[in-house]
């Protein structure tokens, strides 16, 4: 390709918000690659779903307990890289997406595609016959579930896309689960629950702080479409509901004292950052709550790990 | 053999060479380890 060829179609590339051009050139590290896994996304996946592992009764190998995990974090992180291709055009004009490989013209989108297919593929396939069929058919739900239903169907036609999509993170303790005993039992589906219902308060308190990035790619979060005094309504209403929703496994003696006091303390901090939210117009209470939340699942899911491992859990 | 220079494109394709070839060593010690454990009745 001659240099005048080549600046014209960078040039074009550039114009459209994808540097494609560049992409072609093989500029790709492969830090490049890590990143369409979305690796921090992919670590709260592993956790969730080894904590699944842990709780669920009977053993595994330890050889496979690891292929089971990698499988979990492959899938989730090849789903996050087809995620990357269907919305390189959303990603090249939000502040927050805008250094991702694709808008950065790094890795092609073709390229992403073919990557997270292939790892998709390969990761159901791996725990189907590594591990079990069941966890393999829910791996494949998963990552079905976060690329056509979230990515594809709901994400740029509905406000609810977090709330309905949020399942697709919901599903990694019920895989962990499964991948030990092969079925689904009322534990992993209260814990599916947990991060369902906690999904909606954590994106739409980030959302409220990035309402201007998402108007600007056309993605019809809550702020954007029902304005921010309904956006902080429904983070107060979701939290109200998943507050008791968490002192479930407690309540069903599915989990110890221990689990029980310290989420309900926990839990109460969560719904004072909320109740700040609803009565505040600043956005410093959903700044605060974004971070809490994190900390809260982390530590929600530690406490079960902590109570088996302390021989505590019921 | 002279050694021949290399720019930072050159670069880039070495160390994704390198990558997937220890991605791919990797795979083969993981099979391997899962076929010992289903062997050994880990799988049931």
């Amino acid at each position: 390709m001659s240099d005048a060829s080549y600046i014209a179609e960078r040039e074009e590339a550039g114009a459209a918000g994808l540097d494609a051009a560049y992409a072609k050139t093989g500029e790709a590290r492969p830090a490049d690659y890590l990143a369409l896994l979305k690796p921090r996304v992919m670590s709260l996946v592993v956790f969730t779903g080894l904590v699944g592992m842990v709780l669920a009764p009977g053993s595994l190998h330890p050889t496979l307990a690891v292929t089971a995990l990698l499988c979990i974090a492959i899938g989730a992180g090849a789903s996050g890289a087809i995620n990357m291709w269907y919305d390189a055009d959303i990603d090249a004009v939000m502040a927050r997406t805008r250094g991702r490989p694709i808008p950065q013209g790094r890795v092609s989108r073709e390229e992403a595609l073919g990557f997270g297919t292939v790892l998709s593929v390969g990761s159901v396939l791996m725990m189907g016959l590594a591990v079990n069929w069941v966890a393999a058919a829910i791996l494949a739900l998963t990552i079905a579930f976060y690329v056509f239903v979230y990515t594809m169907w709901l994400k740029r036609r509905t406000p609810q896309n977090i709330v309905i999509g949020g399942a697709a993170g919901a599903f990694p303790p019920m895989l962990g689960w499964a991948a030990v005993t092969g079925d689904v039992s009322l534990m992993p589906v209260l814990l599916f629950a947990i991060i369902f219902m906690w999904t909606p308060p954590h994106f739409w308190a980030l959302a409220l702080y990035r309402s201007e990035d998402y108007a600007r790619a056309g993605v019809p979060m809550l702020p954007v479409v029902a304005g921010e005094r309904e956006t902080r309504r429904q983070i107060l209403i979701y939290s109200l509901l998943l507050v008791p929703l968490t002192l479930a496994p407690w309540a069903l003696n599915l989990a110890g004292p221990l689990y029980g006091i310290a989420t309900a303390g926990l839990g109460a901090i969560f719904l004072v950052l909320a109740w700040r939210i609803w009565r505040s117009d600043d956005v410093r209470p959903a700044k605060h709550m974004f971070a809490y939340s994190i900390l809260y699942l982390f530590l929600l899911f530690s406490l079960l790990l902590a109570e088996r491992g302390l021989g505590w859990g019921a | 053999m002279m050694a021949v220079p290399q720019n930072d494109e050159h670069k880039r394709r070495r160390a994704r060479n390198i990558a997937l070839a220890l991605v791919l060593g990797a795979l083969v010690i993981l099979f391997y380890l899962i076929t010992i454990a289903k062997m050994a009745g880990g799988g049931q």
